[in-house]
């Protein structure tokens, strides 16, 4: 029988989080990694999807439109499908980083080759008229330029994900979503809020320190946004 | 048609341009430039003008294969571009354009070393000479670290020239660069624009609307017409004397006339001298120096200041004959024209006075006398009378 706390009110999350530190500690690195592996594995995907649509006019529309439709998919259908389709456990935590890495895909493909396509007809006209090739002009003008673009598009998806790893939580794949089902399994006659709320803080407190990482790395990336808005 | 061969500047380094027969047909039956033959010669500024859709900027463009002819051939002196990679024929031909184009996420100074830096040019060299180069175009040092949104637009444009020139092609080619700024920095960036060639010499072929412009910049200006055709190329003074086509005659202006004069020096005009007072002086003494109800008041060095009125139903009115003459008072409204003058200077000069005398001045802005439009308009006459068509000149 698992220890409880007295208060059952949300405030009772702070003796639930003393009484179960390890075991949430444990579902907390899980979920982290759970969510930002398949962000970057998802944009190490996207950035040469979302190229090809930028490059070739005709690739834009089937693969913008074929990326938003994978994010339709039911994140808990995908859960319980993929392991049929790529031979593993059903509960096995790769099931869950494919299933993000699908919508980090899904939602990235666009971004970048909408990121890529901003840079202005000047100057990517200035880059191919000074005689930089077409890799040259794509590593060392538009890759810079749709930093911003692209970030924001990383940050929806990193946020996203914490919450869709919880999803995975309730079908008892390690993480914090876990404390949701016990709550509610908890919550027999009255409802029983503390492990609720604690996950509802972790996952909040989790998304806004990827999302502030994300911001870290954008502002390091791009001082000529700093230099024009200090100015 | 045959027109009068221009030379380059002397000590001039660049290639020759020569368009052969270039045609550029879009799928849709467009005929961008029909069958153009241009010669741009070495060390020379040639000036592409024509309303839109006239090619101007298709044909620049050609030249560094930003698009490709459908026909014809273009040569950098004998070397056919059309053999030449891409990439290798750009990084060797200097390109500016209207908004200047440059990178938003990289310094002044790394925007002006892309090329050396695509070169594979010794990094610290490259920095030194871009260095150079921002001093060369007015920009100072402090401005290598910073941003080009933290530039004003002529800032802005200043880099792209510095840019265009950073590996030292032998040609550039300049695509409306100065339209995109205000009239004041635009006849700033033009002057030093001339200067700076003067001492590069480059084979520069430079696109615009402003006819203007293309007056104020060419050595030769070709004009052309909707549809690709070449209307005229000749030295801007002929254009504006002898105008090959109605055409050409109407897109260089009614006004022409009156233009072709800033390619006249006026020679010695027979300047006359002028009773001044000096700023500060009693007011009694204007009325006394005046001639036609003005006089001319200059400061201490003899340098003119302006006109003031010496009638009596004077506005702003007179002051007692004791006060002294203040700067308040005095009608700014005459331009100066200097001792070498072209006639369009001095005629300007003779008509914005409000005595209707014109000041001319020496080099140092002190006054030496002054001329009436009637005198202008008899040195120009004269000129006529002699036959003498002078190119010399022309406003710097």
């Amino acid at each position: 029988m698992r220890l409880l706390a007295v208060d059952s009110s949300p405030f009772g999350m702070f003796d639930y989080f003393r009484q179960h530190q390890d075991e949430v500690l444990n579902w907390l690195g899980y979920h982290a990694w759970l969510s930002a592996v398949p962000v970057v594995v998802g944009l190490l995907v996207a950035l040469p999807l979302g190229w090809l649509a930028h490059r070739y006019r005709w690739a834009y529309p089937p693969l913008v439109t074929a990326a938003g439709l994978l994010y339709t998919i039911p994140s808990i259908a995908l859960f319980v499908s993929i392991p049929s389709i790529i031979g593993t456990q059903i509960l096995d935590p790769i099931n869950v980083a494919v299933a993000l890495t699908v919508y980090t895909v899904a939602l990235l493909v666009r971004v970048v080759a909408d990121g890529l396509g901003a840079v202005s007809a000047d100057v990517a006209q200035a880059a191919t008229a000074m005689g930089l090739t077409r890799r040259q002009r794509l590593l060392k003008v538009e890759l810079p330029l749709a930093v911003p673009v692209i970030a924001a598009g990383v940050r929806v998806a990193v946020v996203a994900n914490v919450s869709l790893v919880a999803v995975a939580g309730t079908i008892g794949v390690p993480n914090l979503g876990q404390l949701f089902t016990t709550g509610f399994q908890l919550s027999v006659g009255s409802p029983y809020y503390p492990p609720i709320t604690l996950g509802i803080v972790l996952c909040v407190l989790l998304a806004l320190a990827f999302d502030l990482f994300v911001v870290g790395a954008t502002w390091l990336a791009t001082p000529w946004r700093r230099a024009v808005s200090g100015s | 048609m045959v027109s009068a061969p221009v030379s380059g500047r002397k000590g001039g380094r660049g290639l020759v341009i020569r368009f052969e027969s270039v045609s550029k047909k879009y799928p849709d039956g467009t005929v961008a430039v029909d069958r153009l033959d241009l010669v741009a010669p070495s060390g020379a500024i040639t000036v592409l003008v024509g309303p839109s859709g006239c090619g101007k900027t298709t044909s620049l463009r050609m030249i560094n294969r930003m698009i490709e002819p459908t026909d014809g051939r273009i040569w950098l002196d004998d070397r056919d571009t059309a053999t030449v990679p891409t990439h290798q024929l750009r990084r060797g031909i200097g390109y500016v354009i209207q908004h200047a184009g440059l990178f938003p996420h990289r310094t002044v100074l790394d925007n002006i070393t892309t090329v050396p830096e695509l070169l594979g040019h010794d990094r610290k060299r490259a920095r030194r000479r871009a260095l150079e180069l921002m001093e060369r175009v007015g920009l100072p040092p402090h401005f290598a670290k910073r941003y080009p949104a933290q530039l004003s637009g002529g800032q802005q444009q200043r880099v792209g020239v510095a840019r265009a020139l950073a590996a030292d092609p032998p040609v550039m080619l300049m695509d409306e660069p100065f339209s995109a700024v205000d009239p004041v920095v635009r006849a700033q960036l033009q002057n030093e624009f001339l200067n700076l060639q003067g001492e590069l010499g480059k084979t520069i072929v430079f696109v615009t609307h402003d006819i203007d412009e293309a007056i104020k910049l060419g050595d030769q200006v070709a004009v052309l017409q909707v549809g690709g055709r070449l209307a005229q190329l000749a030295p801007p003074a002929e254009l504006l004397s002898e105008p090959a086509d109605t055409f050409v005659a109407g897109f260089v202006g009614r006004d022409r006339g009156y233009r072709a004069l800033g390619f006249a020096g006026a020679g010695r005009l027979p300047v006359r001298q002028e009773q001044v007072i000096a700023l500060g002086a009693a007011s009694g003494e204007a009325r006394d120096a005046a001639e036609g109800g003005w006089v001319l008041v200059t400061d201490a060095a003899q340098r003119p200041q302006g006109w003031l009125r010496a009638e009596a139903d004077a506005d702003p009115p007179p002051s007692t004959p004791a006060e002294p003459v203040t700067e308040a008072q005095l009608n700014l409204g005459g331009t100066l024209a200097s001792e070498n003058a072209t006639l369009r200077e001095a005629l300007d000069a003779a008509l914005s006075s409000p005595s209707g005398r014109g000041v001319i001045v020496d080099d140092s802005g002190r006054l030496l006398g002054t001329v009436t439009a009637s005198e202008v308009l008899a040195r120009i006459e004269q000129q006529r009378a002699a036959g003498e068509r002078s190119t010399q000149g022309g406003e710097s």
